[in-house]
Parts: C-alpha cells; sequence; structure tokens
C-alpha cells in the first residue's frame, strides 16, 4: 500500500496548538521547573535561560538558550516542549528544528537580530507561535508562517495592563472587520500592512485562522481568567509562576483558573492563599528602550 | 434532537461542538459532575492528556466517568482523550501519578511517532467508512489492544490508530480536525443516537 503520511504540514503545525487551547504555558529554566509545571497542569512549557524578569534586571544581549539546558528539559518531561529565538535569527530557528523542538516562539523578549525581517517561518516543519500588538501585525506573522499568535504586553513585569490592551486591539480590530463591507477590505489591507488573504479570512470568519493566546505580565489566576473572558484561547505565563512566593501553588492554581474562567465562585477558592506575587513594574515607570513589546513590528 | 457532551475543561473542545452541530446534535459542555446528566453519549477531546487527567481529578470528574463508561454509556476519546481511557498508560521516566479513567483494554504509547516535527497527516482506511479518511496525528499515541474484545477499526503501517470496545472508542488522530464528519457520524450511529442515513 502507498504510504500517503506527510510530516510538517499546516494542519500538523496548527493542530498542535488548537490542543493547547484553555491551558497555560509556563516559563522554566531547569529541569526541576519543568516537572513542576507538569505536575501542575501545564500543557506546554517554554524552556529558557533566564525568564523575562531576570532579562530585565541583567541587561545585555539575550539569546537563545544552550541547546544542553533546552535538551535536559526535553529528557524530563512528556508534554510539548517550546523554545525562544530572537525574532529575525533563522540560524537559531534551524538549530531549534533540529532539536525538535516542538514549537518555536520568535520572541522580543529576546534581543532582535534583524530590525526589518521576520523569519520564513514557512521553510520549517516546526511550527511557530510570534508576538502581536494589533490585528495587523498577527496577519503579518501568519502570512509568514506563524501558526499560533500571542499577545506581546509587556514580559517581565507582572503587570497584565499591556496584554489587555493588545488582546483588545487584535479582537476589537476583528469584530470591526467581520461587519466591514467587502469593498473596503483591500484599503484595510492596506492601511493595517497586512495580506489581503487573510484579511479576508478574518471578514468571513470573524476570527484569526490560528489560535491566539495572551501572553506578556500575566501573574495571578484573575489575570489568567480574564484574558479568557475578553476572548483569548489560552495563556503564556513567564516570571509570574517562577518568581512568585510558592511556584507549584500558583502553577496549579492558574492552570485551574484558566479551565474554570467564567465561574467566578471557582476562581474565589482558587485564588485563596498563594503566597506572594511577584513584584509587578509600573508600565509608565520604563524607558521606551526597555519596552519588549516595541520590538518587531 | 440528541445531546452530546464534550468534556471542556482543555484542548480541542470548540472544534468537537462545531462538527456534533453540523450532525444535528445538542452540545453540552461538560466541566463538572452534574452536568453529566441528559446527555447520551461524550466525547473527551484531544489537549494535553496529562493536564486533562489532574483537572479531571480536581473537579471530581473521574468517579462518575468510570462508572457511566462501566455502565456501557458510549465515550468517544480522541487522541489525549483516547489516552485517558485507556488501562495502561506507557510514557517516559516521569509516571501519571494520579488517577485516571482506565475503561478500555488497550494501551496508549504516547509520543509514539515522536516529537512535534514527526506529527503528521495521512489518509487511511476506517471499517464501516466506503472512502479513505484524511488523519491529522499530532504527537499522537499508538493504541494497542490488551484483549480480543478490542476491535481495530483503522490502523496505518506503526499498528492500531481507532479502535472500538463496546460502548468505548478511541482514536489516536484527531478527527475534530477535519471538515469531515463520518467518523462522529459513524460513532453515534452505531449507538442509536443518530439514525442512519442508508
Amino acid at each position: 500500500m502507498k504510504n500517503s503520511r506527510k510530516e510538517g504540514t499546516w494542519e500538523a503545525k496548527k493542530g498542535l496548538a488548537q490542543m493547547l487551547k484553555g491551558g497555560v504555558i509556563m516559563d522554566v529554566v531547569t529541569p526541576e521547573h519543568a516537572l513542576i509545571a507538569q505536575e501542575a497542569g501545564a500543557v506546554a512549557v517554554m524552556a529558557l535561560e533566564r525568564v523575562p524578569a531576570d532579562i530585565r534586571i541583567q541587561g545585555g544581549v539575550a539569546r537563545m538558550s544552550d541547546p544542553d539546558m533546552i535538551k535536559s528539559i526535553q529528557e524530563r518531561v512528556d508534554i510539548p516542549v517550546m523554545a525562544k529565538c530572537r525574532i529575525g535569527h533563522f540560524v537559531e530557528a534551524q538549530i531549534l528544528e533540529a532539536m525538535k523542538i516542538d514549537y518555536i516562539d520568535e520572541s522580543e523578549v529576546l534581543t532582535p537580530a534583524d530590525e526589518k525581517n521576520h523569519v520564513n517561518k514557512h521553510d520549517f516543519s516546526v511550527p511557530f507561535v510570534c508576538g502581536a500588538t494589533n490585528l495587523g501585525e498577527a496577519l503579518r506573522r501568519i502570512g509568514e508562517g506563524a501558526a499560533m499568535i500571542r499577545t506581546k504586553g509587556e514580559a517581565g513585569t507582572g503587570n497584565v495592563v499591556e496584554a489587555v490592551r493588545h488582546a483588545r486591539a487584535v479582537l476589537g480590530a476583528i469584530r470591526k472587520l467581520k461587519v466591514t463591507p467587502p469593498e473596503e477590505l483591500m484599503t484595510i489591507a492596506k492601511e493595517m500592512g497586512a495580506p489581503y488573504d487573510l484579511v479576508r479570512y478574518v471578514h468571513e470568519n470573524g476570527c484569526l485562522p490560528v489560535v491566539n493566546f495572551a501572553a506578556g505580565g500575566l501573574a495571578t489566576p484573575a489575570d489568567a481568567a480574564l484574558m479568557m473572558q475578553l476572548g483569548m484561547d489560552g495563556v503564556f505565563v513567564g516570571s509570574g509562576i517562577f518568581k512568585s512566593g510558592n511556584p507549584e501553588k500558583r502553577a496549579r492554581a492558574i492552570v485551574e483558573a484558566v479551565s474554570r474562567f467564567d465561574s467566578p465562585e471557582v476562581l474565589a477558592e482558587i485564588s485563596r492563599n498563594l503566597g506572594e506575587a511577584m513584584v509587578g513594574i509600573n508600565i509608565s515607570t520604563l524607558p521606551d528602550e526597555e519596552r519588549m513589546a516595541r520590538r518587531g513590528w | 434532537m440528541p445531546s452530546v457532551g464534550v468534556l471542556a475543561l482543555q484542548g480541542g473542545v470548540a472544534e468537537h461542538i462545531s462538527i456534533l452541530i453540523e450532525l444535528g446534535c445538542e452540545v453540552k459542555e461538560i466541566r463538572t459532575p452534574d452536568e453529566l446528566e441528559s446527555i447520551s453519549a461524550l466525547i473527551l477531546p484531544g489537549g494535553e492528556s496529562t493536564t486533562l487527567i489532574s483537572l479531571m481529578n480536581r473537579w471530581e470528574l473521574i468517579g462518575p466517568l468510570r462508572a457511566m463508561g462501566e455502565d456501557g454509556f458510549p465515550i468517544f476519546g480522541t487522541c489525549a482523550g483516547a489516552v485517558l481511557l485507556s488501562k495502561e498508560i506507557e510514557e517516559k521516566e516521569h509516571e501519571v501519578s494520579q488517577n485516571s479513567l482506565r475503561l478500555a483494554d488497550v494501551r496508549a504509547v504516547r509520543n509514539y511517532f515522536g516529537r512535534q516535527t514527526s506529527s503528521f497527516v495521512e489518509t487511511i482506511n476506517v471499517v464501516g467508512l466506503s472512502e479513505l479518511f484524511e488523519g491529522v496525528f499530532i504527537r499522537a499515541p499508538l493504541l494497542l489492544p490488551l484483549s480480543d474484545e478490542v476491535e481495530v477499526l483503522s490502523q496505518v503501517q506503526d499498528g492500531p490508530v481507532l479502535l472500538r470496545q463496546r460502548n468505548l472508542w478511541l482514536s489516536s488522530f484527531h478527527p475534530e480536525l477535519t471538515p469531515d464528519s463520518r467518523i462522529h457520524r459513524l460513532f453515534l450511529e452505531s449507538h442509536g443516537i443518530l439514525k442512519g442515513s442508508g
């Protein structure tokens, strides 16, 4: 019998993100963290050397993590393992693909390697997730082959305000596009700087063609449930878990909050007695050059 | 109108719901034991099995679902959902410490085909369908029957990918990720929930 098997297809790339919906993806820096995350019910982990809060404090150029460190995490857990490459750094992406990472985050949390171009993600059989602050940016990334979108938020701040801003920008623009007369779509595509076909897809379907997660500054179960009630498909939590007083308990609580995001009584119970949350940063006190969400376009 | 439940704790829930609606079912999202009343079949969607097991324990769904499964209630688990139904779960070093449903005489080998870069699409033959079906396999498990009671309804060169043990159906691929509703129909028709079209 002829074998019809095709690996790395668009369905397979997009499909993994669909299976992550309603779940929490957690930043981890050690295999021990990864195990805690898995035990707590994370749907995937993001393996990196420093969480965004530490990247902020330590400064310098932030790059892809050491392959050995990523591998030590891949060996310890069964859930998907993601890793970050710098914006436009397609060789870091090639290395991560060679390591059979499950998902690549082309991330503004690392220092961009190309100020004009993102990675051509169609070239890869491994799927990519990319950050976006508005609909045009989301559609540009999907046009380049991203199989999953997340808000940029403002990573490492423990402040959810930017994630809310980006979620509202993307979801609000989608709602508007749904009722836009078709003859206006080309002009909108031109103004957004987004591919016409994707603008038309959103108009016809009322949603992005890929899964859309919240990320950047989430620190509490209530933050996670807020993003879900706004209409996001799931959440990334970075520094918010392992920079808090009781990571194990907080991780579990955020997982539970995402699966029961519309039950306030349940959220009240989940949110009790979690220990200290990470110390937050007010975005307005951040100098422009330290705002990661401004990276990428 | 038949009412079908979809476990809605995490994973590909919306995809199952839209196929069930297309088939003319009323759909109920299941998050707590009391929501299990007044449904005539249940779908356990794909997602992450460790997450699903943890949340099913947290919201006390394991006991009621196991009792229903043992009582002959039709349950269809896709991918992670099939892992939840399996009596034996094989995975690397890390053991599932929590209680799963363990209803079907099946051994699930998690991530059998490898990591995400080995996820694939393949057209398969399914017993009961006259034409091929496009199977989407994402970090898919292999499903090995442990008793003669388990029927193999489809297999690829590596082994079985669609199984049935009386009221329990298990697929290692995702019939909800293609717009093709034939496998859902097959499941619902064989339990008399949907009337045969033929």
